[in-house]
């Protein structure tokens, strides 16, 4: 079963990664940038599975899972602050949270 | 040989199809005013992301990738938007700032980067092609190579686990208010 080839996936994948760069950057919202974060570590993501799968090596799917792992942990923690500044009738605008004193 | 390349026809229209939705919907995320519609549309991304997962041998990747990502990270989305309220914020309103001019330069500098890094690394090493074994991928592979080979990472990252959900209950526990 040939489709395409392992570069075709690191092009979407670095695409995938530019997009959410770009989310990053331009969206002020606090939880559309954790989103933006899970796109570019999605991509991070797609990038080792498809370099496994090239050298036939796990490692790259075990790593994988850790940095699902490590992007579950980071959207609780993330989630959390966003609940704490809720409570604190903070504004959720990044460009407003520039200081870190409540 | 027609077998396998019809095989092969079908290979790259289900690449094809979970590319475009990968990339669309990675551009809806950013691109929706309203943060739920943006929550929403990475279910799909993450959904053709496992699609893709499949195409490459990892068949456990891919389930964990749905029962963790659409399961559970985007449902703590949807909750914790739920519970802050709809704040719109429209990302191209007010015309093109310096501030969106300098983001969007940076994100394609970082796009180019990548590109130039990984063909200027890997230029012809990418493009021959690999088979793989029957059980790579497979649930029992994953757990042989994850608790055999890669013990010292599963223990890391119950660890972090750990440290993350003690910190989610600390950061949403209300005795924080009384301290300021």
């Amino acid at each position: 079963m040939d489709g395409p080839n392992v570069a075709w996936y690191i092009a979407i994948a670095a695409v995938l990664f530019g997009i959410g760069a770009l989310g990053v950057l331009i969206r002020r919202n606090t939880l559309v940038v954790l989103l933006s974060l899970e796109l570019m570590l999605n991509a991070g993501n797609l990038a080792l599975i498809a370099l496994s799968r090239h050298w036939h090596n796990g490692a790259g799917q075990i790593f994988a899972l850790t940095v699902m792992a490590v992007a579950a942990s980071e959207v609780c923690v993330g989630l959390g602050l966003v609940v704490a500044l809720n409570r604190r009738n903070l504004s959720l605008d990044v460009d407003t949270l520039s200081e870190l004193r409540g | 040989m027609i077998v396998a390349s019809a095989g092969n026809v079908l290979v790259w229209i289900v690449w094809f199809a979970a590319a475009f939705a990968c990339v669309g919907s990675a551009v809806a995320v950013i691109s929706f005013s309203n943060p739920f519609f943006s929550a929403l549309a990475l279910i799909g991304n993450l959904g053709s992301l496992a699609v893709m997962y499949l195409l490459l041998a990892a068949e456990f990747v891919a389930a964990a990738q749905v029962l963790v990502y659409a399961g559970a990270v985007v449902v703590m989305f949807l909750f914790v938007i739920a519970y802050v309220g709809p704040r719109r914020e429209t990302p191209w309103s007010g015309g093109p700032s310096w501030q969106t001019f300098a983001a969007v330069a940076a994100a394609g500098a970082l796009l180019v980067e990548i590109v130039v890094a990984v063909g200027m690394q890997a230029s012809g090493s990418l493009s021959h092609r690999s088979s793989v074994g029957a059980d790579f991928g497979t649930p029992a592979w994953i757990g042989r190579v994850f608790l055999v080979d890669h013990l010292l990472a599963f223990e890391i990252t119950s660890v972090v686990l750990l440290i993350a959900a003690v910190g989610g209950v600390i950061l949403g526990s209300h005795t924080r208010r009384a301290t300021t």
